[in-house]
């Protein structure tokens, strides 16, 4: 298996097509299984990606590089490895990458979930050898509602805002998280308002067709507008800012997975935690590798030790291939600047 | 079960008072008055002794979410919460039917107290996979006796008193001291005819509001009206003399029991019916009161040893007199319970049960004089008592006054600065001030209030542009802001840098006149020790 994939201190590498898959630095071949910085790293030479990711990646990766890009489920040989892009249900074009060499099958997750998301295609099982897989919500405390219960309460609490005479402020990561929050909410309630990371991010959705609902951006408005009742979708570094400022009296909350535990809905200081991951919860990861019944399991990303243990308790192969661990800070480790906040 | 579980979730998702109260009252309206009953005895901090042990409730869990131990453990370091780990951990169970909060209580956890293991288990087991967990958050809660929600003894009062009508003040009363939930006392904590009788039942304290040290007493009326006192620095406690009892509460309600055995001792001698009101000090046997440093060591001792007792004795200094016969006189005049307490203590004189001398005086300037002197008396200043006024309850305005001698000051520079919490949480609202040592800026206190709301967004803004420096939530600033700190006392501390630790530090104005280098010495503060 080795021989597919191995992994080393820029990442994980295909030494036999030469390339590597979501490096750490800039390379000069990068497979990428999504546009969020973390995985899509800036300054590689060449990218290889799912066709659906294009208007993102070109978006957010250097105008220097090389872009090539692939329908899900079609293959491209790369030194005599077999590539192919499939659904993983995170974002928008996010996918897992399946490589196939003389038989060997080995496919990286990337970030990924299980349940259903309107602004994209559903995650795929892959069968597989090599499964590795990330693990940032791999503790069994983490277990997602249906994303029709998520998106009634946002819409409950929004409803109510509205009649307090309240402005909604709610935070989710710029690209990905904010547009899957835009399509659960009920436009007939009131205006919907972006930040300006957020709105560039819709820009690329809605290149891809992704239909999401009519958004204002805040930055065309004049500083006099009244923003009672209404809805804004922000990222997460701008509360506490000065830029709130203008929305006058506000209620605020927080869509991510962390926001199942009351510790980190407290010390997020907002009003409401909704618990809207874009990763799999625990249920779904076993799920996820009994149904690609890989031999090997390799876990990344998040709580992977306690994850690799546990699969080898229950009779796999499983290790873990970095110690990097994910904090409540960096869901997705994009980078966000915020307008309004003194530079 | 379930309106108390979105009563506490109602009360966990807002840091705003008035939202606080307003869930409450809404609970307490429609509640039966045993499921308000418990609901008031857990949301007033109090919890159910030990029902199943922390330990058992892990393993099963673990079983029943089939998970191995450790990795309930792993999960259990991720939440930071037994309670909370419980009801994410085991999966989500199907709701039944609602029971009431009381039928919960008694009937379910209560009672699993007293059962075996294995039947224990069943019933836990039982709970969960009835219980979907925001339902069973709560429940946990209950269980495993970590019952915190944000809400002060104080806003329950009120809650219930805007629910009920009664005053606040009543059931403030009525809600001291050690009570059962019961149907019987939620009707009566309610009902505005009820005569309250407890043994050990404390009544609410009088508080005093602080008079201005730069402008003086002369706003509060004339010197003739009132009383002087000695404003002692110890701790505030009721003793109570009931059905051949002693009971000693302190004032944040809390029953002292064999922490204090002298005065104890001194209260067998007063005649049943009797509440005074006073201040626990340390004082040696010619009556010199000793420094607040000295009374500490015997704080949260649970119990006092021979040593500690001989070098820290302790006196129960009376300056009012709440009950007399078994008859509550706090609606009479302070000059007739003074009357009535000269006379009781003057029966029973003992040297560890006195009654406060009043400070010979008759004019403002006269007053003004003597408090000069209170720092050598070990007090932190005057206190002046209307003669004509009842016995209140809580701060109200008018009766009792505060007339601290003017307190230490110093100019120092603002060097770190961190976000306040509550309504303060995006601001930059805690600070720390430093002085010189030579060229060296030394920190020396924190300080969180006397800034206006405009000046503390001067502030923020300029911790956002000067940050030089940023330790998890600290950020160091460029020494820039020089602020007049005030305080009440110092003591040598081996804990500070500075080597004092202030009491009470707070700012008392901006001095946007001075540069960082115009701050004090940290020589000058060590100087104003007066050991």
């Amino acid at each position: 298996m080795a021989s597919i994939l191995q992994t080393t201190d820029r990442g994980l590498y295909c030494p036999v097509g030469d390339f590597y898959v979501d490096p750490r630095v800039p390379v000069n071949r990068a497979v990428v299984t999504h546009a969020h910085t973390d995985h899509a790293r800036w300054g590689c030479r060449h990218y290889l990606a799912a066709q659906r990711s294009e208007h993102l990646l070109r978006m957010r990766m250097n105008d220097d590089a090389e872009f090539e890009f692939l329908p899900y489920g079609e293959s491209i040989s790369v030194g005599g490895v077999d590539i192919s892009f499939h659904p993983a249900g995170h974002m928008l074009g996010s996918a897992q990458v399946r490589l196939e060499h003389r038989g060997e099958v080995a496919v990286v997750t990337g970030d990924y979930k299980l349940g259903s998301d309107p602004t994209c295609e559903s995650w795929e099982p892959v069968p597989c050898h090599l499964l590795v897989t990330e693990s940032t919500f791999g503790l069994p405390v983490y277990r997602w509602e249906p994303e029709q219960v998520t998106a009634d309460a946002i819409n409950a609490w929004w409803r109510e805002s509205r009649d307090a005479g309240l402005c909604c402020v709610l935070y989710g990561y710029a690209v990905g998280k904010s547009q899957r929050l835009l399509a659960g909410l009920d436009p007939s309630i009131g205006t919907i308002y972006t930040h300006g990371a957020v709105e560039k991010g819709n820009e690329a959705y809605r290149k891809t067709d992704v239909e999401l609902p009519e958004t204002t951006f805040v930055g065309s408005l004049d500083r006099k507008h009244d923003f009672t009742g209404g809805m804004v979708v922000a990222v997460p570094s701008a509360n506490g800012t000065p830029w709130l400022r203008r929305f006058g009296r506000i209620s605020t909350a927080m869509a991510s997975g962390w926001m199942a535990v009351r510790g980190a809905r407290r010390r997020r200081a907002v009003d409401r935690g909704f618990v809207v991951s874009d990763h799999v919860d625990w249920p779904s990861l076993l799920k996820a590798v009994e149904l690609c019944d890989p031999e090997t399991v390799w876990v990344t990303h998040g709580y992977s030790a306690a994850v690799a243990r546990y699969l080898q308790e229950i009779g796999r192969e499983a290790c873990v291939i970095d110690s990097r661990t994910r904090s409540e800070n960096d869901e997705d480790h994009s980078q966000q600047t915020i307008e309004g906040e003194e530079s | 079960m379930i309106r108390f579980a979105e009563l506490y979730h109602a009360l966990d998702s807002t840091t705003k008072t008035n939202e606080k109260i307003a869930a409450m009252s809404s609970y307490f309206a429609a509640a039966p008055p045993l499921d308000a009953a418990w609901a008031t005895y857990f949301l007033c901090g109090n919890k159910l002794s030990r029902l199943v042990p922390n330990k058992l409730l892990r393993i099963w869990a673990a079983e029943e979410a089939a998970i191995p131990d450790w990795l309930f453990d792993e999960s259990y370091h991720a939440v930071g919460d037994l309670a909370e780990t419980l009801s994410l951990v085991v999966p989500p169970g199907e709701m039944v039917a609602d029971e009431s909060l009381s039928t919960w209580v008694e009937e379910r956890l209560q009672p699993l107290r007293r059962l075996d293991e294995k039947t224990q288990r069943e019933r836990v087991t039982e709970i969960w996979r009835e219980t979907p967990s925001p339902l069973r958050f709560v429940v946990m809660k209950l269980i495993t006796g970590a019952f915190r929600v944000g809400v002060s003894k104080r806003l329950v009062t009120r809650a219930i008193a805007q629910q009920s009508g009664v005053s606040a003040d009543v059931v403030s009363h009525r809600l001291m001291g050690n009570w059962k939930p019961s149907k019987h006392f939620f009707e009566s904590l309610v009902d505005p005819d009820v005569q309250d009788t407890l043994a050990s039942q404390p009544y609410p304290f009088c508080l005093a509001h602080p008079i201005n040290v730069d402008d003086g007493p002369r706003e509060i009326g004339d010197a003739s009206a009132f009383v002087a006192e000695w404003k002692w620095d110890g701790i505030r406690g009721q003793v109570i003399r009931r059905a051949d009892q002693t009971f000693i509460w302190s004032r944040g309600e809390e029953l002292m029991e064999n922490r204090w055995p002298e005065i104890e001792a001194a209260a067998e001698h007063l005649p049943d019916g009797t509440v005074l009101d006073g201040e626990i000090l340390a004082a040696l046997a010619d009556g010199t009161v000793l420094p607040f440093a000295q009374l500490q060591r015997r704080i949260g001792r649970k119990t006092v040893g021979k040593k500690l007792l001989t070098e820290v004795p302790v006196v129960f200094h009376a300056f009012d007199l709440l009950e007399h016969n078994g008859e509550d006189i706090r609606d009479q005049p302070f000059d007739d319970r003074r009357g009535q307490l000269e006379q009781l203590l003057g029966d029973c004189e003992h040297p560890h049960l006195k009654i406060t001398e009043l400070v010979a005086g008759e004019t403002w300037d006269e007053w003004a004089g003597v408090r000069e002197l209170s720092r050598d008396v070990n007090a932190e200043g005057l206190m002046l008592k209307r003669k004509d006024a009842p016995y209140d309850v809580g701060r109200v305005r008018g009766t009792w006054w505060k007339w601290k001698v003017k307190p230490y000051t110093i100019d120092a520079v603002l060097i770190y600065a961190q976000k306040g919490h509550g309504k303060r949480a995006s601001l930059f609202t805690d600070y720390t001030f430093a002085l010189w040592d030579g060229d060296q800026l030394v920190p020396f206190a924190k300080a969180y209030s006397g800034l206006d709301d405009k000046e503390i967004r001067q502030v923020d803004r300029f911790v956002r542009q000067n940050t030089k420096d940023t330790f998890g939530p600290v950020r160091s600033v460029t020494p820039t802001l020089v602020m007049e700190l005030a305080f009440e006392g110092l003591q040598r501390s081996k804990r500070h840098k500075s080597g004092v630790a202030t009491r009470f530090p707070r700012i008392l104005r901006w001095r946007h006149d001075k540069q960082p280098e115009d701050a004090n010495q940290l020589g000058e503060l060590l100087e104003m020790l007066d050991d």
